[in-house]
Protein backbone atom coordinates (compact mmCIF):
# COMPACT_ATOMS: atom_id res chain seq x y z
CA UNK A 1 0.00 0.00 0.00
CA UNK A 2 2.01 3.03 -1.22
CA UNK A 3 -0.11 5.64 0.57
CA UNK A 4 -0.40 5.00 4.28
CA UNK A 5 -1.36 8.43 5.56
CA UNK A 6 -4.57 10.37 4.94
CA UNK A 7 -3.91 14.03 5.66
CA UNK A 8 -6.56 15.77 7.78
CA UNK A 9 -9.12 17.84 5.90
CA UNK A 10 -11.14 20.36 7.84
CA UNK A 11 -14.35 21.21 6.07
CA UNK A 12 -18.12 20.96 6.27
CA UNK A 13 -19.94 18.93 3.71
CA UNK A 14 -23.07 17.26 2.55
CA UNK A 15 -24.14 13.92 1.17
CA UNK A 16 -24.85 14.40 -2.53
CA UNK A 17 -28.33 13.09 -3.37
CA UNK A 18 -30.10 12.92 -6.77
CA UNK A 19 -32.87 15.48 -5.98
CA UNK A 20 -30.17 18.13 -5.52
CA UNK A 21 -27.94 17.35 -8.52
CA UNK A 22 -28.99 20.27 -10.70
CA UNK A 23 -29.04 22.78 -7.87
CA UNK A 24 -25.60 21.72 -6.68
CA UNK A 25 -24.19 22.47 -10.12
CA UNK A 26 -26.18 25.66 -10.65
CA UNK A 27 -25.38 27.41 -7.37
CA UNK A 28 -22.26 28.48 -5.53
CA UNK A 29 -22.72 26.61 -2.26
CA UNK A 30 -21.11 27.15 1.15
CA UNK A 31 -20.01 23.52 1.20
CA UNK A 32 -16.40 22.36 1.44
CA UNK A 33 -16.91 18.83 0.12
CA UNK A 34 -19.53 16.35 -0.98
CA UNK A 35 -19.80 12.72 -0.05
CA UNK A 36 -21.35 10.24 -2.46
CA UNK A 37 -22.55 6.68 -2.05
CA UNK A 38 -19.87 4.74 -3.91
CA UNK A 39 -22.13 1.99 -5.23
CA UNK A 40 -24.41 4.50 -6.98
CA UNK A 41 -21.46 5.48 -9.15
CA UNK A 42 -19.82 2.08 -9.65
CA UNK A 43 -21.70 1.92 -12.93
CA UNK A 44 -20.73 1.84 -16.58
CA UNK A 45 -21.95 5.27 -17.66
CA UNK A 46 -24.91 7.58 -18.03
CA UNK A 47 -26.13 10.43 -15.87
CA UNK A 48 -24.66 9.36 -12.49
CA UNK A 49 -21.04 9.46 -13.62
CA UNK A 50 -21.60 12.58 -15.72
CA UNK A 51 -23.00 14.37 -12.66
CA UNK A 52 -20.23 13.10 -10.42
CA UNK A 53 -17.54 14.33 -12.81
CA UNK A 54 -19.17 17.76 -12.90
CA UNK A 55 -19.44 17.96 -9.11
CA UNK A 56 -15.85 16.76 -8.70
CA UNK A 57 -14.64 19.58 -10.95
CA UNK A 58 -15.94 22.02 -8.34
CA UNK A 59 -15.65 20.26 -4.98
CA UNK A 60 -13.57 17.65 -3.18
CA UNK A 61 -15.49 14.37 -2.98
CA UNK A 62 -15.42 11.55 -0.40
CA UNK A 63 -16.51 8.03 -1.42
CA UNK A 64 -18.75 6.31 1.10
CA UNK A 65 -19.68 2.68 0.52
CA UNK A 66 -22.38 0.41 1.88
CA UNK A 67 -21.52 -2.95 0.29
CA UNK A 68 -17.88 -3.75 1.01
CA UNK A 69 -19.01 -6.05 3.85
CA UNK A 70 -15.76 -5.65 5.76
CA UNK A 71 -16.92 -8.14 8.39
CA UNK A 72 -17.83 -11.05 6.11
CA UNK A 73 -16.30 -14.25 7.39
CA UNK A 74 -15.83 -15.51 3.84
CA UNK A 75 -13.81 -12.48 2.73
CA UNK A 76 -14.27 -9.61 0.32
CA UNK A 77 -15.26 -9.85 -3.33
CA UNK A 78 -12.35 -8.95 -5.64
CA UNK A 79 -14.73 -7.76 -8.36
CA UNK A 80 -16.30 -5.28 -5.95
CA UNK A 81 -12.90 -3.96 -4.87
CA UNK A 82 -11.81 -3.62 -8.49
CA UNK A 83 -14.92 -1.61 -9.37
CA UNK A 84 -14.37 0.60 -6.33
CA UNK A 85 -10.72 1.11 -7.29
CA UNK A 86 -11.80 2.16 -10.79
CA UNK A 87 -14.17 4.73 -9.29
CA UNK A 88 -11.54 5.98 -6.83
CA UNK A 89 -9.01 6.38 -9.65
CA UNK A 90 -11.57 8.45 -11.54
CA UNK A 91 -12.69 10.62 -8.61
CA UNK A 92 -9.42 11.00 -6.69
CA UNK A 93 -11.45 11.25 -3.49
CA UNK A 94 -10.51 12.71 -0.13
CA UNK A 95 -10.86 9.14 1.13
CA UNK A 96 -12.86 5.93 0.78
CA UNK A 97 -15.04 4.74 3.65
CA UNK A 98 -17.39 1.89 4.54
CA UNK A 99 -19.01 0.47 7.67
CA UNK A 100 -17.98 -1.83 10.49
CA UNK A 101 -20.52 -4.47 9.61
CA UNK A 102 -21.20 -7.34 7.27
CA UNK A 103 -23.83 -7.28 4.54
CA UNK A 104 -23.75 -10.88 3.37
CA UNK A 105 -21.92 -14.17 3.05
CA UNK A 106 -21.66 -17.06 0.61
CA UNK A 107 -23.31 -15.27 -2.28
CA UNK A 108 -26.13 -13.73 -0.25
CA UNK A 109 -26.25 -9.94 0.14
CA UNK A 110 -28.79 -8.47 2.56
CA UNK A 111 -28.07 -4.86 1.53
CA UNK A 112 -28.31 -4.02 5.22
CA UNK A 113 -25.54 -3.13 7.68
CA UNK A 114 -25.62 -6.24 9.85
CA UNK A 115 -23.97 -6.29 13.28
CA UNK A 116 -20.68 -7.96 14.16
CA UNK A 117 -19.75 -9.52 17.49
CA UNK A 118 -16.92 -7.54 19.03
CA UNK A 119 -14.73 -10.57 19.64
CA UNK A 120 -11.12 -11.45 18.89
CA UNK A 121 -12.30 -13.89 16.21
CA UNK A 122 -14.26 -11.12 14.48
CA UNK A 123 -11.29 -8.79 14.89
CA UNK A 124 -9.05 -11.19 13.00
CA UNK A 125 -11.57 -11.45 10.16
CA UNK A 126 -12.12 -7.70 9.93
CA UNK A 127 -8.37 -6.98 10.05
CA UNK A 128 -7.71 -9.44 7.23
CA UNK A 129 -10.47 -7.87 5.17
CA UNK A 130 -9.29 -4.31 5.85
CA UNK A 131 -5.80 -5.31 4.77
CA UNK A 132 -7.25 -6.85 1.59
CA UNK A 133 -9.28 -3.71 0.84
CA UNK A 134 -6.39 -1.35 1.49
CA UNK A 135 -4.11 -3.41 -0.74
CA UNK A 136 -6.69 -3.52 -3.53
CA UNK A 137 -7.48 0.19 -3.28
CA UNK A 138 -3.86 1.17 -2.70
CA UNK A 139 -4.88 3.51 0.11
CA UNK A 140 -5.97 3.35 3.75
CA UNK A 141 -9.72 3.32 4.26
CA UNK A 142 -12.03 4.88 6.82
CA UNK A 143 -14.30 2.60 8.84
CA UNK A 144 -17.60 3.96 10.16
CA UNK A 145 -19.40 2.87 13.31
CA UNK A 146 -22.90 1.55 12.48
CA UNK A 147 -26.09 1.79 14.49
CA UNK A 148 -27.01 -1.55 15.99
CA UNK A 149 -30.05 -3.18 17.53
CA UNK A 150 -28.56 -6.31 19.04
CA UNK A 151 -25.40 -7.16 20.99
CA UNK A 152 -23.85 -10.62 20.93
CA UNK A 153 -23.11 -13.04 23.71
CA UNK A 154 -19.67 -13.40 22.07
CA UNK A 155 -18.78 -9.72 22.64
CA UNK A 156 -15.44 -9.34 24.36
CA UNK A 157 -14.91 -5.60 24.00
CA UNK A 158 -16.76 -2.35 23.41
CA UNK A 159 -17.39 -1.07 19.91
CA UNK A 160 -14.99 1.81 20.45
CA UNK A 161 -12.41 -0.59 21.84
CA UNK A 162 -12.84 -2.75 18.74
CA UNK A 163 -12.38 0.26 16.44
CA UNK A 164 -9.33 1.44 18.35
CA UNK A 165 -7.66 -1.95 18.03
CA UNK A 166 -8.68 -2.19 14.37
CA UNK A 167 -6.91 1.11 13.64
CA UNK A 168 -3.83 -0.06 15.51
CA UNK A 169 -3.60 -3.35 13.64
CA UNK A 170 -4.44 -2.17 10.12
CA UNK A 171 -3.58 1.53 9.89
CA UNK A 172 -7.14 2.32 8.86
CA UNK A 173 -8.87 5.55 9.88
CA UNK A 174 -12.29 6.24 11.37
CA UNK A 175 -15.46 7.90 10.23
CA UNK A 176 -17.46 8.64 13.37
CA UNK A 177 -21.20 8.80 12.86
CA UNK A 178 -22.32 10.74 15.91
CA UNK A 179 -25.96 9.84 15.33
CA UNK A 180 -25.06 6.16 15.21
CA UNK A 181 -23.16 6.48 18.48
CA UNK A 182 -26.23 8.07 20.05
CA UNK A 183 -28.64 5.47 18.63
CA UNK A 184 -26.51 2.53 19.75
CA UNK A 185 -25.87 4.15 23.16
CA UNK A 186 -29.60 4.42 23.80
CA UNK A 187 -30.28 0.92 22.43
CA UNK A 188 -27.51 -0.78 24.39
CA UNK A 189 -27.35 1.47 27.43
CA UNK A 190 -23.77 2.71 27.21
CA UNK A 191 -22.48 6.24 27.74
CA UNK A 192 -21.99 7.99 24.37
CA UNK A 193 -19.46 10.33 25.93
CA UNK A 194 -17.37 7.33 26.97
CA UNK A 195 -17.45 6.26 23.30
CA UNK A 196 -16.27 9.70 22.16
CA UNK A 197 -13.57 9.70 24.83
CA UNK A 198 -12.49 6.17 23.91
CA UNK A 199 -11.79 6.46 20.20
CA UNK A 200 -8.29 7.37 18.97
CA UNK A 201 -8.87 11.03 18.03
CA UNK A 202 -5.85 11.13 15.74
CA UNK A 203 -7.38 8.43 13.51
CA UNK A 204 -10.73 10.18 12.98
CA UNK A 205 -10.90 11.87 9.58
CA UNK A 206 -14.64 12.47 9.21
CA UNK A 207 -17.82 12.88 11.22
CA UNK A 208 -21.36 12.09 10.07
CA UNK A 209 -24.34 13.98 11.46
CA UNK A 210 -27.85 12.64 10.92
CA UNK A 211 -31.22 12.00 12.51
CA UNK A 212 -33.10 8.93 13.66
CA UNK A 213 -36.57 7.70 14.54
CA UNK A 214 -38.15 6.29 17.66
CA UNK A 215 -39.00 2.63 17.16
CA UNK A 216 -40.71 0.18 19.51
CA UNK A 217 -38.49 0.19 22.55
CA UNK A 218 -35.42 1.45 20.70
CA UNK A 219 -34.11 4.10 18.35
CA UNK A 220 -33.91 3.29 14.66
CA UNK A 221 -31.18 4.76 12.47
CA UNK A 222 -33.32 6.07 9.64
CA UNK A 223 -31.19 9.04 8.53
CA UNK A 224 -34.46 10.62 7.40
CA UNK A 225 -34.78 13.40 9.99
CA UNK A 226 -33.00 16.64 10.81
CA UNK A 227 -30.12 16.28 13.24
CA UNK A 228 -31.81 16.31 16.69
CA UNK A 229 -30.60 18.16 19.77
CA UNK A 230 -29.02 15.16 21.55
CA UNK A 231 -26.91 14.44 18.46
CA UNK A 232 -25.86 18.09 18.20
CA UNK A 233 -24.89 17.95 21.89
CA UNK A 234 -22.79 14.87 21.25
CA UNK A 235 -21.23 16.56 18.21
CA UNK A 236 -20.17 19.49 20.39
CA UNK A 237 -18.48 17.04 22.74
CA UNK A 238 -16.90 15.25 19.80
CA UNK A 239 -15.60 18.55 18.38
CA UNK A 240 -13.91 19.33 21.67
CA UNK A 241 -12.33 15.89 21.79
CA UNK A 242 -11.38 15.55 18.11
CA UNK A 243 -10.38 19.10 17.23
CA UNK A 244 -10.73 20.23 13.62
CA UNK A 245 -12.13 17.37 11.56
CA UNK A 246 -14.30 17.13 8.44
CA UNK A 247 -18.00 16.86 9.26
CA UNK A 248 -21.07 16.49 7.10
CA UNK A 249 -24.83 16.15 7.11
CA UNK A 250 -25.88 12.70 5.93
CA UNK A 251 -29.52 12.61 4.87
CA UNK A 252 -30.57 9.37 3.16
CA UNK A 253 -34.36 9.54 2.98
CA UNK A 254 -37.19 12.08 2.98
CA UNK A 255 -34.70 14.41 1.34
CA UNK A 256 -35.65 18.04 2.18
CA UNK A 257 -34.89 21.16 0.12
CA UNK A 258 -31.16 21.78 -0.27
CA UNK A 259 -31.30 24.96 1.80
CA UNK A 260 -32.60 23.01 4.82
CA UNK A 261 -29.51 20.82 4.70
CA UNK A 262 -27.23 23.82 4.13
CA UNK A 263 -28.63 25.33 7.32
CA UNK A 264 -27.55 22.18 9.16
CA UNK A 265 -24.10 22.38 7.55
CA UNK A 266 -23.86 25.96 8.83
CA UNK A 267 -24.85 24.81 12.32
CA UNK A 268 -22.13 22.16 12.30
CA UNK A 269 -19.60 24.73 11.17
CA UNK A 270 -20.66 27.08 13.95
CA UNK A 271 -20.61 24.47 16.70
CA UNK A 272 -17.15 23.27 15.66
CA UNK A 273 -15.81 26.83 15.50
CA UNK A 274 -17.18 27.45 18.98
CA UNK A 275 -15.53 24.30 20.29
CA UNK A 276 -12.26 25.38 18.70
CA UNK A 277 -12.53 28.86 20.23
CA UNK A 278 -13.20 27.38 23.66
CA UNK A 279 -10.20 25.10 23.31
CA UNK A 280 -7.91 28.01 22.34
CA UNK B 1 -18.92 -20.62 17.51
CA UNK B 2 -17.10 -19.37 14.42
CA UNK B 3 -17.98 -16.00 12.90
CA UNK B 4 -19.02 -17.78 9.72
CA UNK B 5 -21.48 -19.98 11.58
CA UNK B 6 -22.92 -17.00 13.44
CA UNK B 7 -23.36 -15.12 10.16
CA UNK B 8 -25.05 -18.14 8.58
CA UNK B 9 -27.49 -18.23 11.49
CA UNK B 10 -28.17 -14.49 11.13
CA UNK B 11 -28.72 -14.91 7.38
CA UNK B 12 -31.12 -17.78 7.99
CA UNK B 13 -33.07 -15.57 10.40
CA UNK B 14 -33.40 -12.88 7.73
CA UNK B 15 -34.55 -15.49 5.20
CA UNK B 16 -37.15 -17.03 7.51
CA UNK B 17 -35.23 -20.31 7.71
CA UNK B 18 -34.96 -22.08 11.09
CA UNK B 19 -32.19 -20.36 13.04
CA UNK B 20 -30.92 -20.49 16.63
CA UNK B 21 -29.45 -16.97 16.28
CA UNK B 22 -31.52 -15.67 19.21
CA UNK B 23 -29.35 -17.84 21.49
CA UNK B 24 -26.31 -15.85 20.40
CA UNK B 25 -27.83 -12.46 21.21
CA UNK B 26 -27.09 -10.74 24.49
CA UNK B 27 -29.77 -8.90 26.44
CA UNK B 28 -33.44 -9.15 27.29
CA UNK B 29 -34.94 -7.60 24.16
CA UNK B 30 -33.45 -10.03 21.69
CA UNK B 31 -36.58 -10.61 19.65
CA UNK B 32 -37.23 -6.88 19.14
CA UNK B 33 -33.67 -6.26 18.03
CA UNK B 34 -33.63 -9.13 15.59
CA UNK B 35 -37.03 -8.00 14.30
CA UNK B 36 -35.52 -4.64 13.29
CA UNK B 37 -33.10 -6.40 10.95
CA UNK B 38 -35.74 -8.83 9.72
CA UNK B 39 -38.05 -5.95 8.83
CA UNK B 40 -35.33 -3.71 7.35
CA UNK B 41 -34.16 -6.45 4.99
CA UNK B 42 -37.58 -6.81 3.38
CA UNK B 43 -38.48 -3.12 3.52
CA UNK B 44 -35.33 -2.18 1.66
CA UNK B 45 -35.95 -4.73 -1.08
CA UNK B 46 -39.59 -3.73 -1.47
CA UNK B 47 -38.45 -0.11 -1.77
CA UNK B 48 -35.83 -1.13 -4.32
CA UNK B 49 -38.40 -2.94 -6.45
CA UNK B 50 -40.78 -0.01 -6.07
CA UNK B 51 -38.12 2.37 -7.29
CA UNK B 52 -37.12 0.24 -10.28
CA UNK B 53 -40.66 -0.80 -11.20
CA UNK B 54 -42.29 2.56 -10.64
CA UNK B 55 -44.82 2.40 -13.49
CA UNK B 56 -45.67 -1.21 -12.76
CA UNK B 57 -46.36 -0.22 -9.15
CA UNK B 58 -48.73 2.53 -10.30
CA UNK B 59 -50.43 0.06 -12.68
CA UNK B 60 -50.92 -2.73 -10.14
CA UNK B 61 -51.68 -0.54 -7.13
CA UNK B 62 -50.07 -0.74 -3.68
CA UNK B 63 -51.54 -4.00 -2.42
CA UNK B 64 -50.99 -6.09 -5.53
CA UNK B 65 -47.51 -4.68 -6.06
CA UNK B 66 -46.49 -5.35 -2.48
CA UNK B 67 -47.86 -8.90 -2.63
CA UNK B 68 -45.91 -9.61 -5.83
CA UNK B 69 -42.78 -7.98 -4.42
CA UNK B 70 -42.91 -9.98 -1.20
CA UNK B 71 -43.38 -13.19 -3.13
CA UNK B 72 -40.42 -12.31 -5.31
CA UNK B 73 -38.21 -11.39 -2.35
CA UNK B 74 -39.01 -14.67 -0.60
CA UNK B 75 -37.94 -16.65 -3.67
CA UNK B 76 -35.03 -14.46 -4.83
CA UNK B 77 -32.60 -13.39 -2.09
CA UNK B 78 -30.24 -10.72 -3.45
CA UNK B 79 -26.82 -11.91 -4.54
CA UNK B 80 -25.15 -8.92 -6.16
CA UNK B 81 -23.25 -6.22 -4.27
CA UNK B 82 -25.43 -3.61 -5.93
CA UNK B 83 -29.15 -3.13 -5.47
CA UNK B 84 -29.25 -2.03 -9.11
CA UNK B 85 -29.08 -5.70 -10.06
CA UNK B 86 -32.01 -6.68 -7.85
CA UNK B 87 -35.25 -7.55 -9.56
CA UNK B 88 -34.01 -8.87 -12.89
CA UNK B 89 -36.34 -11.88 -12.73
CA UNK B 90 -39.36 -9.90 -11.52
CA UNK B 91 -40.95 -9.74 -15.01
CA UNK B 92 -40.73 -13.55 -15.31
CA UNK B 93 -42.31 -14.00 -11.88
CA UNK B 94 -45.08 -11.56 -12.80
CA UNK B 95 -45.72 -13.53 -15.99
CA UNK B 96 -46.40 -16.56 -13.78
CA UNK B 97 -48.48 -14.58 -11.29
CA UNK B 98 -50.58 -12.94 -14.01
CA UNK B 99 -50.80 -15.52 -16.82
CA UNK B 100 -53.93 -13.91 -18.28
CA UNK B 101 -52.62 -10.34 -18.08
CA UNK B 102 -49.48 -10.14 -20.24
CA UNK B 103 -49.54 -6.35 -19.88
CA UNK B 104 -48.23 -6.73 -16.31
CA UNK B 105 -45.00 -8.55 -17.18
CA UNK B 106 -44.51 -6.42 -20.30
CA UNK B 107 -44.82 -3.21 -18.30
CA UNK B 108 -42.30 -4.67 -15.84
CA UNK B 109 -39.89 -5.47 -18.67
CA UNK B 110 -40.18 -1.90 -19.87
CA UNK B 111 -39.45 -0.52 -16.39
CA UNK B 112 -36.49 -2.87 -15.98
CA UNK B 113 -34.83 -2.21 -19.32
CA UNK B 114 -35.24 1.56 -18.98
CA UNK B 115 -33.57 1.40 -15.58
CA UNK B 116 -30.71 -0.65 -17.01
CA UNK B 117 -30.26 1.87 -19.82
CA UNK B 118 -30.05 4.73 -17.27
CA UNK B 119 -26.52 3.91 -16.11
CA UNK B 120 -25.42 1.59 -18.91
CA UNK B 121 -22.24 1.98 -20.89
CA UNK B 122 -21.65 5.25 -22.76
CA UNK B 123 -21.17 5.14 -26.54
CA UNK B 124 -20.84 7.51 -29.47
CA UNK B 125 -23.34 7.02 -32.29
CA UNK B 126 -22.34 7.27 -35.93
CA UNK B 127 -24.09 9.59 -38.34
CA UNK B 128 -25.03 9.38 -42.02
CA UNK B 129 -21.71 11.06 -42.79
CA UNK B 130 -19.85 8.01 -41.49
CA UNK B 131 -21.44 5.69 -44.05
CA UNK B 132 -19.37 6.69 -47.04
CA UNK B 133 -16.50 4.32 -46.28
CA UNK B 134 -18.68 1.31 -45.42
CA UNK B 135 -18.19 -1.90 -47.43
CA UNK B 136 -21.86 -2.96 -47.46
CA UNK B 137 -21.13 -6.47 -48.73
CA UNK B 138 -19.51 -7.49 -45.45
CA UNK B 139 -20.70 -4.77 -43.09
CA UNK B 140 -21.77 -5.77 -39.61
CA UNK B 141 -23.61 -3.45 -37.23
CA UNK B 142 -22.65 -2.55 -33.68
CA UNK B 143 -25.46 -1.03 -31.71
CA UNK B 144 -25.29 1.19 -28.65
CA UNK B 145 -24.62 -1.07 -25.63
CA UNK B 146 -27.77 0.04 -23.82
CA UNK B 147 -30.01 -1.22 -26.64
CA UNK B 148 -32.40 -3.96 -25.52
CA UNK B 149 -35.28 -5.37 -27.52
CA UNK B 150 -38.18 -7.60 -26.60
CA UNK B 151 -41.47 -8.69 -28.20
CA UNK B 152 -44.80 -7.49 -26.83
CA UNK B 153 -48.41 -8.59 -27.21
CA UNK B 154 -50.16 -5.69 -25.46
CA UNK B 155 -50.43 -1.89 -25.45
CA UNK B 156 -47.91 -1.72 -22.57
CA UNK B 157 -46.13 1.19 -24.27
CA UNK B 158 -49.28 3.34 -24.25
CA UNK B 159 -49.94 2.38 -20.63
CA UNK B 160 -46.37 3.29 -19.63
CA UNK B 161 -46.53 6.63 -21.43
CA UNK B 162 -49.84 7.57 -19.80
CA UNK B 163 -48.51 6.68 -16.35
CA UNK B 164 -45.36 8.72 -17.01
CA UNK B 165 -47.51 11.74 -17.84
CA UNK B 166 -49.71 11.15 -14.79
CA UNK B 167 -52.67 10.60 -17.10
CA UNK B 168 -55.35 7.94 -16.83
CA UNK B 169 -53.85 4.92 -18.60
CA UNK B 170 -55.83 3.09 -21.28
CA UNK B 171 -57.28 -0.33 -20.52
CA UNK B 172 -54.93 -3.17 -21.32
CA UNK B 173 -55.58 -4.63 -24.74
CA UNK B 174 -53.85 -7.12 -26.99
CA UNK B 175 -52.29 -5.69 -30.16
CA UNK B 176 -53.73 -6.70 -33.52
CA UNK B 177 -50.26 -7.42 -34.93
CA UNK B 178 -47.10 -8.80 -33.29
CA UNK B 179 -44.85 -5.97 -32.17
CA UNK B 180 -41.81 -5.27 -30.07
CA UNK B 181 -40.06 -2.58 -28.10
CA UNK B 182 -36.56 -1.29 -28.23
CA UNK B 183 -35.08 0.50 -25.21
CA UNK B 184 -31.84 2.47 -25.32
CA UNK B 185 -30.23 5.62 -24.00
CA UNK B 186 -29.71 8.68 -26.16
CA UNK B 187 -27.01 10.81 -24.55
CA UNK B 188 -28.19 10.75 -20.90
CA UNK B 189 -31.88 10.06 -21.51
CA UNK B 190 -33.24 6.48 -21.46
CA UNK B 191 -36.03 6.03 -23.98
CA UNK B 192 -38.05 3.45 -25.83
CA UNK B 193 -39.84 3.03 -29.11
CA UNK B 194 -42.35 0.52 -30.45
CA UNK B 195 -41.34 -1.58 -33.45
CA UNK B 196 -43.25 -3.67 -35.96
CA UNK B 197 -42.35 -7.32 -36.47
CA UNK B 198 -40.13 -6.55 -39.47
CA UNK B 199 -37.95 -4.07 -37.57
CA UNK B 200 -37.74 -6.42 -34.59
CA UNK B 201 -36.69 -9.31 -36.80
CA UNK B 202 -34.12 -7.19 -38.63
CA UNK B 203 -32.64 -5.77 -35.44
CA UNK B 204 -32.53 -9.24 -33.87
CA UNK B 205 -30.67 -10.70 -36.84
CA UNK B 206 -28.09 -7.91 -36.85
CA UNK B 207 -27.63 -8.14 -33.06
CA UNK B 208 -27.06 -11.87 -33.43
CA UNK B 209 -24.25 -11.27 -35.92
CA UNK B 210 -25.82 -11.34 -39.38
CA UNK B 211 -24.12 -8.95 -41.77
CA UNK B 212 -25.87 -6.36 -43.89
CA UNK B 213 -25.99 -8.37 -47.10
CA UNK B 214 -27.43 -11.38 -45.22
CA UNK B 215 -30.17 -9.14 -43.84
CA UNK B 216 -30.87 -7.71 -47.31
CA UNK B 217 -31.11 -11.22 -48.73
CA UNK B 218 -33.53 -12.27 -46.00
CA UNK B 219 -35.72 -9.24 -46.52
CA UNK B 220 -35.60 -9.78 -50.29
CA UNK B 221 -36.87 -13.34 -49.80
CA UNK B 222 -39.72 -12.28 -47.52
CA UNK B 223 -40.74 -8.89 -48.95
CA UNK B 224 -39.53 -8.92 -52.56
CA UNK B 225 -36.59 -6.89 -53.87
CA UNK B 226 -38.30 -3.54 -54.25
CA UNK B 227 -40.02 -3.61 -50.88
CA UNK B 228 -36.87 -4.89 -49.19
CA UNK B 229 -34.76 -2.02 -50.57
CA UNK B 230 -37.32 0.53 -49.39
CA UNK B 231 -37.60 -1.10 -45.95
CA UNK B 232 -33.88 -1.40 -45.30
CA UNK B 233 -33.42 2.26 -46.23
CA UNK B 234 -36.16 3.30 -43.83
CA UNK B 235 -34.79 1.15 -41.00
CA UNK B 236 -31.24 2.39 -41.47
CA UNK B 237 -32.41 5.99 -41.51
CA UNK B 238 -34.47 5.50 -38.36
CA UNK B 239 -31.69 3.73 -36.47
CA UNK B 240 -29.19 6.46 -37.36
CA UNK B 241 -31.61 9.20 -36.41
CA UNK B 242 -32.33 7.50 -33.07
CA UNK B 243 -28.58 7.15 -32.42
CA UNK B 244 -28.76 3.38 -32.11
CA UNK B 245 -25.75 2.54 -34.27
CA UNK B 246 -22.19 3.01 -33.02
CA UNK B 247 -20.32 1.27 -35.83
CA UNK B 248 -20.85 -0.35 -39.24
CA UNK B 249 -17.74 -2.15 -40.39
Amino acid sequence: MPESIIPPFQGYGLGLRPPHYQEVLARDLPVDFFEVISENFMVKGGRPLTMLDAVRERYPVALHGVSMSIGSADGLRPEYLQRLKTLADRVQPLWVSDHLCWTGIEGFNSHDLLPLPYSEAAMETVCANVHQAQEALQRPILIENPSSYVAFADDEMTEWGFLTELCRRTGCYLLLDVNNIYVSAVNHGFDPLAYIAGVPAERVRQVHLAGHSQGRGRLIDTHDQPVPDPVWALYKAASRRLGPVAAMIERDDDIPPLDDLLAEVALARGYAANAEACAA
Amino acid sequence: MSLLELQRQFRDHLLDAPSPIADRIDGDSTADGLAVYHHAYRAQLVACLGDTYEKLWAWLGDDAFRAAAERYIAAHPPQSWTLSDYGSAFPAVLAELYPDDPDVAELASLDWTLRRAFDGEDASPITAGDLAAVDWETARFRFTPTLQIFPIRTNCAAIWNALALDETPPAATCLAEPAAIRVWRRELAPQFSSMDACEYDSLSRLQEGANFSELCAHLGDTLGEAEATLTIGQLLGRWLQDELVIAIA
